[in-house]
Parts: C-alpha cells; sequence; structure tokens
C-alpha cells in the first residue's frame, strides 16, 4: 500500500520484512525475530489499534504462497492492525514451527491481545512468552489437546435408532 | 480423540480468579496486571496507591454464568471490598461450541448458516461480512448486481436498528425501567417481522449469501419499511422521555464505568465503547463498504466514555439508521438480486425441469459447493456491537481451509474490568449492560 520501502522490480520490504498483496490488503511476514520489533515500529507509526490476533494451522495445505526468504512453518501468527488516523490496515503472517511453538507477546504493546492471546493458546497451543495468565479461555481447564489443531480428531457421537429393525 | 502426539496433558493452572493470601507477591502483580490490562509497573504503583488491602477485607464472589444480567453465560468473578469492586475477571467459554472448527467442515454455500448464529442479535450482518470475504477471495466483489448491494444495505441498518432496540430494552431492565423491557422488544418485534416477510425467518436468516442475496424483496416491502419508520420516532421520543431525561437514569448511568480513549485503543474495543471515549471510528464511514460512502449519516460520538454516552451513543445510531434507509428507498434499483455467474449461482428453478445440465449442476453446487482460489483474505465491517471481522483461508477446494471471526464482543468484554475497577458493585450490572455483549459470538 502505501508506505513500502525498495525497489520496483525486488521484493517490497516494509521495516526490513517483505511486503506481499492479498487481494489489496498489505501483508507483512517477519520472522520470529523480528515480530516484536516491527510491531513496535508499526505501533509507534500509527497502527494504534491491535484489532485481531490468531493463527492458522497448516499442516495440510504445506504448499503456499509466501515472499522469498519466508520458510513455511507448520503454524502461522496472524496479526491484524488498524490506524486510526490514517485510516489504513496492515496484517503481520509470523510462522512459528512445530517444533518450537513459542512466540512472543504482544501484552506490552496492546494489552488486548491478552484474551486473543489465550484463545490462540487455547486453539493451537502456541505460547507466548511474557503472557501474564496464559490460560485455556474457552475449553475448560482440564482439557486435552487444541481443538484447532488440524490433527485433532472430531469426535463422533454414535447415533441410535430407537425401536428400529436392525 | 485418538492418536495423536499432540494430545498432551496440558496444566495451565485454573482459569479463576485467586485469593491474594494464595498466591505470592509477584504473581498477584502479574495476575493483577493481567485482570486489569496494565503493566507490571504500573499496578506496583497502583498497589501502593490505591485501596488495595490485606485479604480480610476483600472477598471474591462469583457472578454468574445464571445470572439474568450477564446476557447469557458470562460468569464474572469480582474481588470485592466492601461495595467496591477492586479487581474483576470474566470468565468466558460456557457457550463454545467450534464454531470456527465447524466452519472447517462446511462447504462456502453452507457456512452462511454457521456464521449467522454467532452474534445471534445481528445476524445479517454475520452474513455479510462473510459472504464479502468469500466475495474477495472469489475476486467478484465488484460484480455483485446493484439491487443486491442496496438490499444488503438496507437489511444491514434494519438489523442494527433491531440490535439496538433489543439493548435499550435489556438496558432498561438492567437499571431496573422494567417498562423498557417490553417497548424494546416490541419495537424489535416490528422489524423483525420485516425480516420474516423477507427471508422466512425472524433469526439466523442465511440469506446474504456469497453472490447476493437469498431471494428478491417480496411485493409491498417498501410500504412495510415505511410503517417501521414512521412508527420509530414517536417511540424514541417516548423512550427519552422514559429514560434520556430522567433525573434516575441519568444518575444510575453517568460516570459509570469510565474509560478514556486511550485505554480503548489500547484494549482493541470498538463500536459505541470506543465512540462512547471521543474517537469519531466508524468502519461506515472510515472504510466504506457496500454504498456507504454515498450515503449521508453523522458517526455518533461521546465525551466522556461512562455508560450513559454509550446509552446515548446507541439511541442515536436508531436514528441514523432511519436516515440511512429512507437513503436506501430512494436509490433502490431494480434488476437482479444475484450475480449471474455459474459458478456461485444455482440455476434458476424452471431451468432445472427443463434441462439435464441444470439438473447437474444445481446438484453439485449444493453437494459439493463451489471451489474458491487459494488465497487469504480479512474483511471488516461495522456490526452493531463494533467491528466484526472475517478472516478465511482458502487451500483452493469448496470448504474454507480456516476460518476466524473477529467478534466485537470478544474483545469489549476484555475491557470490563478495567471499567469496573473502583466502581460499585452495584454498578457492576450497568457496565456489563452497557458493553452489551452477546455470548454467543464471545464463545463462537
Amino acid at each position: 500500500m502505501s508506505d513500502h520501502e525498495g525497489a520496483a522490480e525486488a521484493q517490497p520490504m516494509l521495516h526490513g520484512c517483505p511486503l506481499t498483496d492479498s487481494h489489496g490488503q498489505a501483508v507483512v511476514h517477519p520472522s520470529r525475530a523480528q515480530y516484536v520489533a516491527l510491531l513496535k515500529k508499526l505501533l509507534d507509526s500509527g497502527y494504534a489499534m491491535c484489532s485481531d490476533l490468531t493463527a492458522v494451522d497448516f499442516l495440510t495445505h504445506p504448499g503456499r504462497s509466501l515472499p522469498e526468504g519466508v520458510v513455511a512453518e507448520r503454524f502461522e501468527i496472524v496479526v491484524n492492525l488498524t490506524a486510526i488516523a490514517s485510516r489504513d490496515r496492515i496484517r503481520l503472517r509470523v510462522q512459528v514451527p512445530e517444533s518450537d511453538t513459542t512466540i512472543a507477546s504482544l501484552f506490552d504493546l496492546w494489552p488486548g491481545t491478552e484474551a486473543m492471546e489465550r484463545e490462540v493458546f487455547d486453539m493451537f497451543g502456541i505460547s507466548f512468552d511474557g503472557h501474564p495468565d496464559l490460560t485455556r479461555i474457552l475449553m475448560p481447564e482440564d482439557w486435552d489437546g487444541h481443538p484447532l489443531r488440524k490433527d485433532y480428531e472430531i469426535g463422533r457421537i454414535p447415533v441410535q435408532f430407537k425401536g428400529a429393525h436392525s | 480423540m485418538t492418536s495423536s502426539q499432540n494430545i498432551f496433558k496440558t496444566n495451565e493452572g485454573a482459569q479463576e480468579m485467586r485469593a491474594r493470601s494464595e498466591i505470592s507477591a509477584k504473581e498477584i502483580l502479574r495476575e493483577v496486571g493481567s485482570v486489569l490490562r496494565m503493566s507490571e509497573a504500573e499496578v506496583a504503583n497502583l498497589g501502593q496507591s490505591s485501596g488495595d488491602s490485606d485479604e480480610d477485607q476483600t472477598m471474591i464472589i462469583n457472578m454468574g454464568p445464571q445470572h439474568p444480567s450477564t446476557h447469557g453465560v458470562l460468569r464474572l468473578m469480582l474481588e470485592l471490598q466492601g461495595e467496591t469492586v477492586l479487581r474483576c475477571k470474566p470468565i468466558i467459554g460456557y457457550l463454545h461450541t467450534g464454531m470456527e472448527k465447524t466452519g472447517e467442515e462446511l462447504t462456502y454455500m453452507q457456512g452462511g448458516t454457521n456464521v449467522t448464529r454467532m452474534d445471534y442479535l445481528s445476524p445479517l450482518n454475520n452474513e455479510l461480512v462473510f459472504s464479502m470475504a468469500v466475495e474477495k477471495l472469489l475476486g467478484i466483489e465488484n460484480d455483485i448486481p446493484q439491487r443486491a448491494v442496496w438490499m444488503r444495505m438496507l437489511l444491514s441498518e434494519l438489523n442494527r436498528m433491531s440490535s439496538h432496540l433489543l439493548f435499550l430494552a435489556s438496558n432498561g431492565m438492567d437499571l431496573g425501567a422494567v417498562s423498557m423491557m417490553l417497548y424494546g422488544w416490541r419495537e424489535r418485534e416490528e422489524v423483525l417481522r420485516f425480516f420474516q416477510k423477507v427471508t422466512g425467518l425472524r433469526m439466523n436468516h442465511n440469506f446474504i449469501r456469497p453472490g447476493g442475496v437469498a431471494a428478491d424483496l417480496p411485493a409491498g416491502w417498501r410500504s412495510d419499511v415505511l410503517e417501521i419508520l414512521e412508527m420509530l420516532p414517536g417511540r424514541l421520543a417516548e423512550y427519552d422521555i422514559l429514560m434520556t431525561d430522567q433525573p434516575i437514569w441519568r444518575e444510575r448511568l453517568q460516570g459509570v464505568g469510565v474509560i478514556t480513549a486511550d485505554e480503548a485503543l489500547a484494549l482493541g474495543t470498538s463500536g459505541p465503547i470506543l465512540r462512547s471515549t471521543g474517537v469519531a471510528w466508524d468502519l461506515r464511514r472510515d472504510q466504506p463498504y457496500l454504498h456507504y460512502e454515498k450515503m449521508e449519516f453523522d458517526v455518533i460520538v461521546g465525551s466522556y466514555g461512562d455508560a450513559f454516552d454509550r446509552y446515548a451513543i446507541r439511541i442515536n445510531e436508531i436514528r441514523e439508521s432511519m436516515r440511512i434507509v429512507y437513503q436506501v428507498l430512494d436509490n433502490m434499483p431494480k434488476g437482479d438480486y444475484r450475480i449471474q455467474n455459474k459458478k456461485v449461482t444455482p440455476p434458476p428453478r424452471a431451468r432445472i425441469d427443463e434441462s439435464m445440465e441444470a439438473l447437474i449442476h444445481h446438484f453439485k453446487i449444493f453437494t459439493e459447493g463451489f471451489k474458491v482460489p487459494e488465497g487469504e483474505v480479512y474483511v471488516a465491517i461495522e456490526s452493531p456491537r463494533g467491528e466484526i471481522g472475517c478472516y478465511i483461508v482458502s487451500d483452493g477446494g469448496p470448504k474454507p481451509y480456516r476460518i476466524h471471526m473477529r467478534a466485537p464482543s470478544f474483545v469489549n468484554i476484555q475491557a470490563l474490568p478495567h471499567m469496573m475497577r473502583g466502581g460499585l458493585v452495584a454498578d457492576a450490572v450497568a457496565v456489563i449492560s452497557s458493553i452489551d455483549p452477546v455470548l454467543g459470538e464471545v464463545d463462537r
């Protein structure tokens, strides 16, 4: 969209992270190391609101298109930011490997992400370093497994037909 | 739930708020921080200066999940010192039915039936944001027939009115203006009667679908809408007499549940809660969708960020929605109500009797669904409660690979502890009510 740096032919970059376009929406692909620093810069440049934070499990859909230099991993954290003044939106997609499902918490930048990160932890089992209260939020606290992972099997209840001839 | 290495025992600890004696000083800083959404430094500062005292003077009580004024199954744990609320923690999940997981199993054609049940007080806005996201992935967002676009605006605004009318009813009920409960439901019923005539259902319509809407407007729709528009101003004036101008009503709401603009932005709140703090942020005006850029309406903002502002914003938004509906009536074009794109539109009923191909096409579209190109998209619109967003990842198949709904109530109720801090326990009900949460979309 507006404020990206870099040459016209080369991969557009924003604060050192590849910037792509998805249906007219700006998407940045930072690494986990760049994640918080990039968000801090975006917050300072006017993206005052963190609208949404969620995750995707790409276990059964590995071959997705990503910019050069970004290695596809199993999980992806997706953050949507909104700039009130410039009426702009930007999205971040961060790769999180299956072997080490941790990422830094955004609690210190936007305290409102507290509940969203808890939801991602509950549903995907991704832990957030520095989160003040990382517990399950939607599922019961003694639940096993993380339901929105693709290898979490959906339970089935056997159907019984009353009085039917078998 | 069988053989998977990812099923492991978890022990993250209780979700409940714990007594001060059970946790260490460092932990309480973190817990108060998370509950009040503050940094540790701020909390440490607050612990010394405020009236937070030893445990023998405080009490933790449960409010809900079956409390009638918690709008469903919201459970709050309140730490009280006398009548004052110190800490408060919303505990949610009692209505969690895995709708995002279900959404991965439903085709794009069926997805509307799922999302419409999330925010069950504004189902048409849920369907609208879902349909817009799917259309964006298909690349047909600019080809939707004009009549369908204007119909969507008509239904979306009427839905905003019905949702806010129910807010007025429940807000009145929660604060003791019990007769308001009946009046609000009565007026909402008029709007729902129109929805029933148009969509066949009072709620959970599945009427706005990818590609357009399910059916054309019925004969006589215009006079039905006009009847609602002519009935409402008088009724809203009655509400002003009954509530807005009443000193008791004002005393009960003014200065209760105050939140500042900076806090509201940091917490990610949207809709009337954000606007009550003076931030004029309305996606209909600031990131227009449908034809809102052609509409003339005002964004209502408050100045104190209290429960009264949030009430006043909603009652005035009904008036603004009426203005928009009048403009929609003037502009409603003739024409098709859904896109004539063979990919997403089933063939008309008459064609099925004549043509074998049409029959096969009809069968396939309803059994297999249509395929959506690979990609990901986030679309957000202004629902009565704030920014409702739909994030869809498609792998090229007929079902969403991942569908996530950014539910405004889920984010908004996280501001509760902040609004309640230092207030009276009797005002807790007023604060919950002023957030107007729908637990169906909080828990999804």
